[in-house]
Formats: structure tokens, C-alpha cells, sequence
């Protein structure tokens, strides 16, 4: 498949979404064309770091007799999940295993859809984080990084990423930190043994966009005696960028309806990150604590046209419930999070089933590589704080905020998230009730290939660095 | 000329809230004491105190009776390892006083003076069944590594009442391993051999304070402040407690601890699992932080969330924390302590690491850390297995006070939920 020349659509990237089907392969197609003479013209390779993963090839199995959390709404007792090519093809209580399965105990166990992380630095800001080299996290040279994407940060040996699969990570969205206004690209990765970020690149998943409100970019460039200082400052530099690119975009719309006569206009990374935003490509991940800002981040997406996708952390989330349901915004936060700064010191524990109850996308995220391993635990904490709030949200609802509403948020709920047919079979054997904190993975399922066994040694851990070291034995 | 008044009003406050006949019936006790765990229990309290604790106990009629039925009473917890009631907001720094960047005081710096017993994170701490911490002072770095010592650690209590501080000065705080070598200038050895200086000159100090003061003697690095904090570190009345992860900094310290007849309590020991049967026999206590398994430095290779079990198994007495210096998140301490749990520890000994344990190492064990009788009314009865998230605080008694369940966290629900 040649990818479209000349376009800033990263369409390629998004199209599809089929997990277990090959990408585009890398050819030389564009080059080619570029020669053509016909089409004098430069193309624009949309996908320049195309994903390599491809899924395993994996036989057919059954989860039996376990206590299922389809993240659809249905908890099922006795379930049955059957995986076939890398996808669920049937969930039910009490279906038969056809021939050919191989036959795996879930009695007394808790069947979920692999935990997905919508917040996580994993890769980009690495274990043994004591040592600044492997801080790749925050490009804190400029309010606007939006050339950067992060994915280029992303050390595949980091440590955590074993620990969050251990944990029953299949996926998550690293994001560049938030000192900047706009902070660069997010990459989607499933969360594979891998020796490079391609090998782990989520297939077809959108880009995200980081945008951050509040106290971290003020704090960081007033720091250097430069704008922004303010939050006042903060919204100039959104807006302006904004401008920028809306220009930018105007400009490559006119050469190309124009019959691409001529040079094509100098390509800008920044403003092509912001121009895929205009166009709905890349999504907004916004890190935005405080009601009266989310407000004005959602008036500037109407100023400019184009949508926020998420607000990260989102502590004050529940003051504005309804205005973040009427704009369809995920709210992706924590239950346990609070008070280390002004801007979340308003924060409790019902943020998240305060979303969930007035009918919005809630998301429990950790932004944390010690939390990243129990988003089911800091769930279970939120759902408790609703419980005592009097809001009868069962499990089979709460499981959505790390694996379902996860998947929304990034873009990618057509291929993971939940439990249903069709699916990739991103599964969690749990050796109980996920909302115990006593549960812990036993087995966990990328694509139907089995990526963890707590029983099995061998599955742990991946990392090169934890290699023939200390941590490597224990 | 204030603190009498408050003392007064604490007095006052505490009598009206504790004068009566309180009896939690029918609950699962985990007393932490001689009597072990009660199937079904009651724990009667009058004026403040326990009276008893166990099965069969009588309730005397006027008694106030708390259904503790499919509950379960537990001590209160103690956060160890914390800055509750030294801080705010963390990021407010003129909200926060768990450190000093002062040269001129480290030793001698004395958390227990100055703390807010109105901070909000208190009530939010006690909805988590947090009854006591032990306030510690941290390091203030930012104008470079230059303390040796942080400050000395008290034990609170989270009534909010003026008279808050439980014990004082319960321990000395000391980074070694990785901070203490860049303390000293960057390399560990520098760091023992500067610490057993310092030891040194304290003992000439306690032995020869007249001519000190005369300006004579030898001359003195440290502050008098500090000296004069660090004379019962080195006569052995109060422990250290030392910040240090990496196997071999462990048996550095518990060698120099036996050098120097100090009495140690390590905190953090990443790798404290490797070198457990030498912390055993050496009965030294240490604090865990039981989700700490990440390689997060040279240090903590080992890291492994099996810590607090396998030092457990080998016998050492454990305290758990949940983070270094938590104030904010000190809720997630059961959450911390049911994790250790699930990765071996018994249930039993993760209920004793966060109460009686560290009121026996920190010197309040005859108040509080178990429920018996002629102890403080100091106890948490839970809906549930207090390790659980699901499970709830239904009665939070401190200092024989029952406490509301309230916090400014349930008021800003309350102001924003919507009416159903």
C-alpha cells in the first residue's frame, strides 16, 4: 500500500485500526513518485516511524469458569472466553469449548480485558530514574515542543514497562511531560517485550497531542524569565499557536486545492502537529487540573475548531460534570491524588464516579510507574469513595475506567477495551476479584499471545538492564 | 504565656468528648496484643481508656453501644515515615515545615514544635484509619546536599486538638548510601568516615560542655544546637533512623552501629531482603514501603515487592509505610499494607507493622498501638478487612475521642454532587 503523497493526513495512521493486520509496509512507493514526472512534487511521508509489531501466531484458547468483567456492562458468572487468532470471538457464561481450544482453569479466578493506561511515562522517563540520562520526559526549552513526539524517547528496556505488565498492562498512551504549553506527540504502545519503540507501536493508533494548563509551564518559564508567567499567559501562548497553525494549514489547503502548482509550502513539524489537531487527526491530551480551566481550554477549541479528546488529571473534574458530558470529554484521573499543589488541592476520591454518574467517560491513569501497576487497586479506591457516597456503581461499570474508557480515550476502542467478539484478545486471568487488593495477574494476553504467566519464570523479567544484576535474580 | 492557655483548652475539649461508657460489640478484634484476634468481641471503653477488650465481655447498662456486627476493631494506624501535620501544600513551601535549608541547624532541628494540629490532611488521614504518624523531617536540598542530618522525628497524634504531639523527638533522621555520599561530597566512604567524625566530636562535647562554653576545647564544626541534639544519639537513649537501600549500605550501617553502640532503625532497605538474617540478628527494626519494587537507583536494584515478606519470614520486626515523607496520599498506608499481603506477608503481621510495631519502636506503646485495657481509646472499627479498599471506617476514635467522619474533601462532594 503506498501511503497518499503529499498530505499532512496522517489518514494511514488511523485508518484501519486492525491491530493484527500488518501496517503499511515501508517502501519506496513515495520516493518513486517523487521522481514521476507527473507529479513534481515532494511527498510527505505521514507515518515516518511506522509501526513493526505484528501479532504472534497463537492457537485457540478458552478461559473457563471464571467471573468475567466484559467492560460492556455484564459481569458473568461461570464465563467462558474464547481466543482465536489474536481475537475474542465468544464470551458467555457457561459456552461450550469447541474442539481444538486449549482448555485454561478460570474457576475462582476474574476474567478481564487487559488493563490499558491512558497517562504514563514509562519508556520516555526510565528506571533507575536516579539517573538523569534516562529523562526523556519533558523537552523544557520552549512553551511550544509540539515538533517533538515523544515516541523518540521511548527506551524499550525500561524496567516498568515489565513491572505494568506483570501487573496486566497491555497498553498504554506515553505522553511527553507537561512543563511545556504544548508538549509534543503521544505514542501508543501495547506493551510487548520489545527491543525498539516501533516494535511496541500500537498499529494504527492515533497521535496525541499534549497540552498543559496551569502551574507547570507558568512555574517552569517564569523560572527562565520568560512568558508564560501567568495562566493569563498561558492562553496567549495557546491562542497564538493556534493562529500559527490554522495559517499553516490555510496555506497547505490553498497549494493543494490549487492543483499543487509550484512549491508546496516549507514543511514545519510544530505546526504540522497542530494543523493534524485542526483536522481531527491527532487528539487532544489535555493536562488540566482546575474547572475554570478546562472551561477555557474547551472555549479555545471552539475559537479554533477542533476538539479536546481528554483532560488529564482533571482534579476538579466533578465541579463541571455536565459541561464535560455535553462536550463528550474523557476525564482521566486518580482516586488517591492530591493537595502536592494549588491546583489540586480541591480533589477527592468520587472525581471519577462523579463523572461516571452523570453519564461521562471517566478514566482512573496513573502518571505514575508504581501506580501503573495497580489501576485496579486506585479503581477500586474510587469506587469505594462512591459507594460511600451512596452511588450504586457495580464493578462490571467501574472496570471501564482502566481498560474501556481507557480505550476511547485513545482512539482505539474499536480494537481493545473490552471483552466482546471480534476484539483483540487482550485478556487478564486475575487470581481474584480485580477491586481486592489482594488480586494479582496471573496471566495476561496480548493479541492472544500470552505476554505474562506468574507460574512461569521465564516470563519475567524482559528489560536488558535488570540483566545478570541484582534485580535480574531476585 | 499560649501554650498554657491551649493546654487548657485541649484539657477541657478532650474531657467533654471522652467522659462516658462506650462499647464496640459484636466485631472481629484484632488486638495486637495477648489476646490475638477475637473472633467476636467487644471492646468496652470508659472516660477515654479501654477497660477490655475480648469475648465475653460485659456491656454495663447507661453504656453507649456501637454495633460492630461483620466489622472488625483494629488499633489505629500509625504512618511512619511522614510530614502529617508539618505541611499543607506541598509546592506552598510557607505551608510546609519538614525541612530546613538553614546550615547553621541539623541535628538540632525539632519537628515536633511548630505543627498545625488544624491541617486538613488530618481528618482526611483519619478516614483511612490513621490514627498517629511519625512526623520526620526531610531534607531541603535545594540549596545543595548540605545537612548530615535532617531534624528529629515525633510521634502526633490526628485529634486536631492544640496538644498534638504524642512523644517528641523520637528519633534522630539520618541519609546515608546514596544521599549521605553526596552529603559528604560524593562518595560513601567520605560519608562514614565524616559521620563517625561527628560521632566523635559530640562525645568530646558531651564530656567537656563547660570548656566549650568558655570557647576553649577543640573546635566544633557543628552548631551547639546540633551537638547538644545528637548527645542521646551517642549515649544510645534515642535511635537514628537511616535512610539507606543497598545491601552492602546495610551491613555498613549495622556495623557501624555496633562501632558506635547507636541504635538504628533503617528506613526505605530496598534490599533489605538480602541481607535479612544479619538485620535479624542485629535486631534492628526496619521501616518498608512494601509497592517499592522498582530500580529506581543504583541502590534499589533489588527492589522487589517480596521486601516485607522475606524480611518478615526471617524475623525482623517490620514497620510499613506507604512513600518517603507522605502526607498527602498517608491513605493509601492500608492500601500499602494489603499489597504487602498479597505478596506473602501475613495478614496478621501487616496489621502489627502499621500499629503496634511502630509504637514500640517509637516509645508509645503504653498508650496506644493495641487494644488493651488501661491503653487509650485509639482504635478504628472498620465495615470490613481494613486492607481493602472497599472497606470503610465506621468509628475513628484518637486519644479516647470518637472523631467525626468528615473531612473538607466530603464537603466539596457534598457542594458539588447533584441531588438524587
Amino acid at each position: 500500500m503506498i501511503r497518499p503523497a503529499l498530505s499532512l493526513s496522517i489518514a494511514v495512521a488511523l485508518a484501519g485500526c486492525a491491530a493484527t493486520r500488518p501496517p503499511p509496509a515501508r517502501t519506496p512507493a513515495a520516493t518513486a513518485t517523487v521522481a514521476a514526472p507527473a507529479e513534481p512534487v515532494r511527498a510527505i511521508d505521514a507515518n515516518p516511524f511506522p509501526s513493526t509489531y505484528r501479532a504472534p501466531v497463537v492457537g485457540k484458547v478458552a478461559l473457563v469458569g471464571g467471573n468475567v468483567l466484559t467492560a460492556t456492562g455484564a459481569e458473568i458468572a461461570d464465563g467462558t472466553v474464547l481466543m482465536d487468532g489474536g481475537r475474542i470471538v465468544a464470551v458467555g457464561a457457561n459456552l461450550p469449548v469447541p474442539e481444538g481450544y486449549q482448555r485454561v482453569d478460570a474457576r475462582g479466578k476474574w476474567v478481564t480485558p487487559g488493563v490499558i493506561d491512558a497517562h504514563s511515562h514509562l519508556g520516555a522517563w526510565s528506571q533507575p530514574e536516579s539517573a538523569d540520562a534516562l529523562n526523556d520526559v519533558n523537552e523544557m526549552t520552549d512553551p511550544n515542543t509540539a515538533q517533538a513526539w515523544v515516541e523518540h524517547s521511548i527506551w524499550p528496556q525500561d524496567p516498568g514497562l515489565d513491572a505494568a505488565r506483570q501487573a496486566g498492562v497491555t497498553t498504554l498512551m506515553v505522553l511527553p511531560g507537561s512543563a511545556n504549553l504544548f508538549g509534543g506527540r503521544s505514542v501508543t504502545l501495547k506493551n510487548v517485550p520489545a527491543t525498539t519503540m516501533q516494535g511496541m507501536k500500537f498499529p494504527g493508533a492515533p497521535y496525541g497531542l499534549k497540552i498543559a494548563c496551569g502551574e507547570n509551564p507558568k512555574r517552569v518559564y517564569a523560572a527562565k524569565g520568560r512568558s508564560p508567567a501567568t495562566r493569563m499567559g498561558n492562553v496567549a501562548g495557546y491562542r497564538k499557536a493556534w493562529i500559527d497553525a490554522q495559517d499553516y494549514a490555510r496555506r497547505w489547503d490553498k497549494w493543494e486545492k490549487g492543483g499543487k502548482v509550484g512549491d508546496p509550502p516549507r514543511r514545519d513539524l510544530q505546526l504540522e502537529t497542530l494543523a493534524g489537531v485542526l483536522k481531527g487527526e491527532i487528539l487532544v491530551q489535555n493536562h488540566c487540573y482546575r474547572a475554570d480551566e478546562m472551561a477555557n481550554m474547551i472555549d479555545i477549541a471552539r475559537e479554533f475548531g477542533f476538539r479536546i479528546r481528554t483532560f488529564h488529571h482533571a482534579n476538579e473534574a466533578y465541579k463541571i460534570a455536565p459541561m464535560l458530558v455535553k462536550e463528550d470529554i474523557c476525564v482521566a484521573t486518580w482516586a488517591s491524588w492530591w493537595g502536592y499543589k494549588m491546583e489540586v488541592f480541591d480533589a477527592i476520591e468520587e472525581n471519577a464516579p462523579l463523572i461516571h454518574a452523570a453519564g461521562g467517560c471517566a478514566i482512573i491513569h496513573s502518571d505514575d510507574p508504581l501506580v501503573i501497576q495497580r489501576l485496579n487497586q486506585e479503581a477500586a479506591a474510587a469506587l469505594s469513595s462512591a459507594w460511600r457516597a451512596g452511588l450504586k456503581i457495580p464493578k462490571s461499570e467501574a472496570i471501564k475506567w482502566f481498560t474501556a474508557n481507557s480505550a476511547r480515550a485513545l482512539g482505539i476502542a474499536d480494537n481493545v477495551g473490552t471483552l466482546e467478539p471480534g476484539k483483540n484478545a487482550d485478556v487478564v486471568l486475575w487470581s481474584a476479584d480485580p477491586f481486592s487488593i489482594y488480586a494479582r495477574a496471573d496471566k495476561v494476553w496480548i493479541d492472544g499471545g500470552i505476554v505474562f504467566d506468574r507460574s512461569d519464570p521465564s516470563y519475567r523479567p524482559h528489560s536488558d538492564f535488570t540483566l545478570g544484576q541484582v534485580g535480574g535474580a531476585r | 504565656m499560649i501554650r498554657p492557655m491551649l493546654g487548657a483548652l485541649a484539657l477541657m475539649l478532650s474531657s467533654q468528648a471522652s467522659a462516658e461508657t462506650v462499647a464496640i460489640v459484636d466485631a472481629r478484634l484484632m488486638t495486637m496484643a495477648a489476646a490475638g484476634e477475637v473472633e467476636r468481641g467487644t471492646v468496652l471503653i470508659r472516660d477515654g481508656r479501654i477497660v477490655a477488650a475480648g469475648a465475653g465481655v460485659a456491656v454495663p447498662t447507661g453504656a453507649r453501644v456501637i454495633d460492630g456486627r461483620g466489622g472488625v476493631v483494629t488499633p489505629g494506624f500509625i504512618q511512619a515515615d511522614s510530614t502529617l501535620g508539618a505541611v499543607e501544600v506541598s509546592q506552598v513551601p510557607p505551608s510546609a515545615d519538614r525541612a530546613t535549608h538553614s546550615a547553621g541547624i541539623s541535628a538540632g532541628f525539632d519537628i515536633s514544635r511548630g505543627l498545625n494540629p488544624d491541617s486538613i490532611l488530618l481528618p482526611v488521614s483519619r478516614l483511612a484509619g490513621i490514627t498517629h504518624a511519625v512526623t520526620t523531617p526531610l531534607y531541603d536540598d535545594r540549596r545543595g546536599r548540605e545537612l548530615q542530618f535532617s531534624g528529629q522525628a515525633a510521634v502526633i497524634d490526628l485529634a486536631q486538638q492544640p496538644d498534638m504531639v504524642t512523644r517528641p523527638r523520637v528519633a534522630m533522621v539520618l541519609e546515608m548510601g546514596e544521599g549521605g555520599a553526596a552529603r559528604a561530597g560524593g562518595a560513601r566512604g567520605a560519608a562514614i568516615v565524616q559521620l563517625k567524625a561527628t560521632l566523635a566530636d559530640v562525645r568530646h562535647f558531651a564530656r567537656n560542655r563547660a570548656a566549650y562554653d568558655r570557647g576553649g576545647g577543640r573546635p566544633q564544626p557543628l552548631a551547639r544546637i546540633d551537638l547538644e541534639a545528637l548527645v542521646p544519639v551517642v549515649e544510645g537513649r534515642m535511635p537514628v533512623i537511616v535512610k539507606v537501600d543497598r545491601a552492602s549500605d546495610i551491613v555498613e550501617m549495622l556495623t557501624l552501629a555496633r562501632e558506635e553502640k547507636l541504635k538504628i532503625i533503617l528506613d526505605g532497605a530496598a534490599e533489605g531482603w538480602r541481607v535479612a538474617p544479619q538485620i535479624a540478628a542485629a535486631g534492628v527494626p526496619v521501616i518498608v514501603d512494601p509497592i517499592a519494587n522498582l530500580p529506581r537507583s543504583f541502590s534499589e536494584l533489588g527492589a522487589t515487592e517480596e521486601n516485607a515478606a522475606r524480611l518478615n519470614a526471617a524475623g525482623v520486626t517490620l514497620i510499613l509505610k506507604t512513600g518517603s515523607g507522605v502526607a498527602h496520599r498517608a491513605r493509601e498506608l492500608r492500601y500499602g499494607a494489603g499489597n504487602a499481603v498479597a505478596w506473602g506477608l501475613p495478614h496478621a503481621a501487616a496489621i502489627a507493622a502499621i500499629t503496634i510495631n511502630p509504637a514500640r519502636i517509637f516509645g508509645v506503646s503504653n498508650r496506644i498501638g493495641s487494644l488493651e485495657s488501661g491503653k487509650e481509646a485509639d482504635l478504628v472499627l472498620w465495615n470490613g478487612d481494613p486492607l481493602e479498599p472497599l472497606s470503610r471506617p465506621e468509628a475513628v476514635f484518637v486519644k479516647g475521642m470518637q472523631m467525626p467522619l468528615t473531612a473538607r474533601p466530603l464537603d466539596l462532594r457534598d457542594r458539588y454532587m447533584p441531588a438524587r
